[in-house]
């Protein structure tokens, strides 16, 4: 089972182990960690799931592709750089064990 | 009712063939619910071939209301092809040229909607806080206790009014202004709210006007965070042609209006129908933030979103045509049983109850979604400090329109605790 960290703005750190196949959103939805919404289900609709992926883990995710529906929505979050993800768009593999997610501040 | 009337109900009786969901009285009624029951079970995506808006398809079910969102490529919101709603915007006279970022497509969409969204970003609204609380608490310590008092406009305008006044920092007792320019953009002279194009025109120009004055001062200002001054002072809008900024300006106006506005009612009301819901609210206040995205799906304060087919396509197994408009029923998709648990029951406390269709998806998703969640906890909070009940004392009187979901009147009283 693959960890996800995700780190708070406030630097406070939630450990989730999932299934492989978990998108990072469920991830973080199920265990109730603050700060993503994913009001549309994980469907790349509502840019509620927003992260900042660590800059050492960006080789393995990838960018949002450009011009997709991801990046279209991206464009509008509030502190998007290019390290930024919807997390309902990063499924978890084993490759990815130990992935370090940022949540923006504010996002809720 | 009697068996008689039940059989005639007309949702049940209607041929398909015949069955024209736009009709304002249905949503003035409040029966337009059994109609898009059926539309649901029987003919999810439904062609009307004739109507006071021409013909039109409407879209009943949550999956295929999303499927018509995210892709803008197909469904188009541009104002010179009808725009966003049923009634299709009108070019020429009605105009004024005004142009508003909620009905265009990517890419000018986007570079606009980036310009302004900064302003309504969390961060910002964070500063703001403390400002509308005080202003909520205001308005509703001075209300009369025990007296029957319309709450529509002792209290959801008034509080919206003042939200949007606090936004732009708009001069206090001129903030009326607001409202009235916001009925006057969406106004047509059949609505009764102005009397003719001329009247609409000239009252807009006058609001350009104010908002020129208010532009100007606050450009010889030092930065604040009012949303006229950090457009003014932002690099991506300072420059931006006056009609275009004051197009974004009554966006955020006419958006963040009615739809607030008839959530607060919609609130009350709901409470009050759901005693059980209220008694919940009451023993813990904890639950305000998850009881105001079911209000908001529950009130659904834009009944639908209009787009237009720019290419041959398919939706639920339905051939749609280039040039067909597609209507996105928001307050249907909301009472899917196949999405939502118990669609027509009001819990506050709903595990999944941010997942509705009420502020969009996609990229025309709500741009003041925060803004209006923000407000509507902050107003619950302070409601609940200084009242046991706001208790609902006659008939709500509701808006005539098949767009805005909505009250004119709602007698209420007021309990100290
Ligand atoms: C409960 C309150 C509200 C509801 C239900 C609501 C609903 C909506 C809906 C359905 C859309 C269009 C989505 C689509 O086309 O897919 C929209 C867009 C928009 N709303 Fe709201 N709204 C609310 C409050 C506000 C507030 C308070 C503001 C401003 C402060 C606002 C500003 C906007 C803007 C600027 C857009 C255009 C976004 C775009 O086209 O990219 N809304 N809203
Ligand atoms: S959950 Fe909505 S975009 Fe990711």
């Amino acid at each position: 089972m693959p960890t996800i960290i995700f780190i708070e703005p406030d630097g406070a750190e939630y450990p989730i182990a999932v299934k492989s196949g978990t998108t990072a959103r469920d991830a973080a939805v199920n265990n109730g960690v603050p700060g993503i919404d994913g009001d549309c289900g994980g469907e790349c609709a509502c840019a509620t799931c927003h992260v900042h992926v660590d800059a050492a883990w960006m080789a393995r995710t990838g960018m949002a592709e450009p011009g997709g529906m991801e990046a279209n929505l991206l464009q509008f979050a509030e502190g998007s750089t290019e390290n930024s993800r919807l997390a309902c768009q990063i499924t978890m593999t084993d490759d990815l064990d130990g992935l370090m997610l940022r949540i923006p501040d504010g996002q809720h | 009712m009697t068996t008689d009337t039940l059989a005639r109900d007309p949702a049940s009786t209607v041929p398909l063939s015949q069955m024209d969901v736009s009709d304002p009285k249905l949503f003035q009624s409040d029966t337009i619910g059994s109609y898009f029951a059926r539309l649901r079970r029987e003919d999810p995506v439904h062609y009307c071939p004739e109507s006071a808006y021409g013909p039109y398809w409407s879209v009943t079910k949550f999956n295929d209301i999303m499927q018509v969102e995210v892709n803008h490529q197909t469904f188009s919101s541009e104002a010179k092809l009808g725009g966003i709603a049923l009634q299709d915007m009108q070019g020429g006279e009605a105009s004024l040229e005004l142009e508003m970022f909620i009905a265009m497509d990517p890419p000018k969409h986007d570079a606009q909607r980036k310009a302004v969204s900064p302003v309504v970003a969390p961060s910002n609204l964070a500063l703001l806080e403390p400002i509308i609380r005080e202003r909520a608490g205001f308005i509703l310590d001075s209300l009369p206790i025990g007296e029957e008092i319309d709450w529509v406009d002792r209290v959801s305008i008034e509080l919206t009014t003042m939200t949007l006044a606090t936004l732009f920092d708009f001069p206090w007792e001129e903030r009326r202004k607001l409202t009235r320019w916001s009925d006057v953009t969406t106004a047509t002279p059949e609505t009764g709210v102005v009397s003719s194009f001329e009247q609409r025109r000239e009252e807009l120009l006058e609001c350009a006007q104010y908002f020129k004055d208010l532009w100007d001062k606050r450009a010889n200002e030092p930065p604040k965070p009012d949303l006229i001054s950090m457009m003014v002072h932002s690099p991506a809008t300072r420059d931006m042609p006056y009609l275009e900024f004051l197009g974004n300006l009554l966006l955020l106006i006419v958006g963040g209006n009615d739809t607030t506005r008839n959530s607060i009612s919609g609130g009350v009301l709901a409470l009050n129908q759901n005693p059980a819901e209220y008694r919940k609210l009451m023993a813990d206040p904890g639950l305000i933030p998850k009881m105001i995205p079911e209000i908001i799906r529950w009130q659904t304060p834009l009944t639908h979103m209009r787009r237009t087919a720019l290419m041959d396509a398919e939706i639920g197994g339905r051939k749609i045509r280039k040039g067909d408009k597609v209507v996105m029923w928001y307050l249907s998709g909301n009472r899917d049983d196949e999405v939502i648990d118990r669609p027509n029951e009001f819990i506050i406390d709903r595990p999944n109850s941010r997942h509705h269709l009420s502020f969009g998806f996609g990229v025309h998703r709500c741009m003041g979604n925060r803004v209006a969640e923000l407000q509507l906890r902050i107003i619950w909070e302070e409601i609940l400090k200084r009242f046991s009940k706001v208790e609902v004392v006659g008939a709500p009187e509701r808006t005539l329109s098949n767009f805005i979901r909505g009250f004119t009147y709602l007698p209420v009283k007021l309990h100290p605790h």
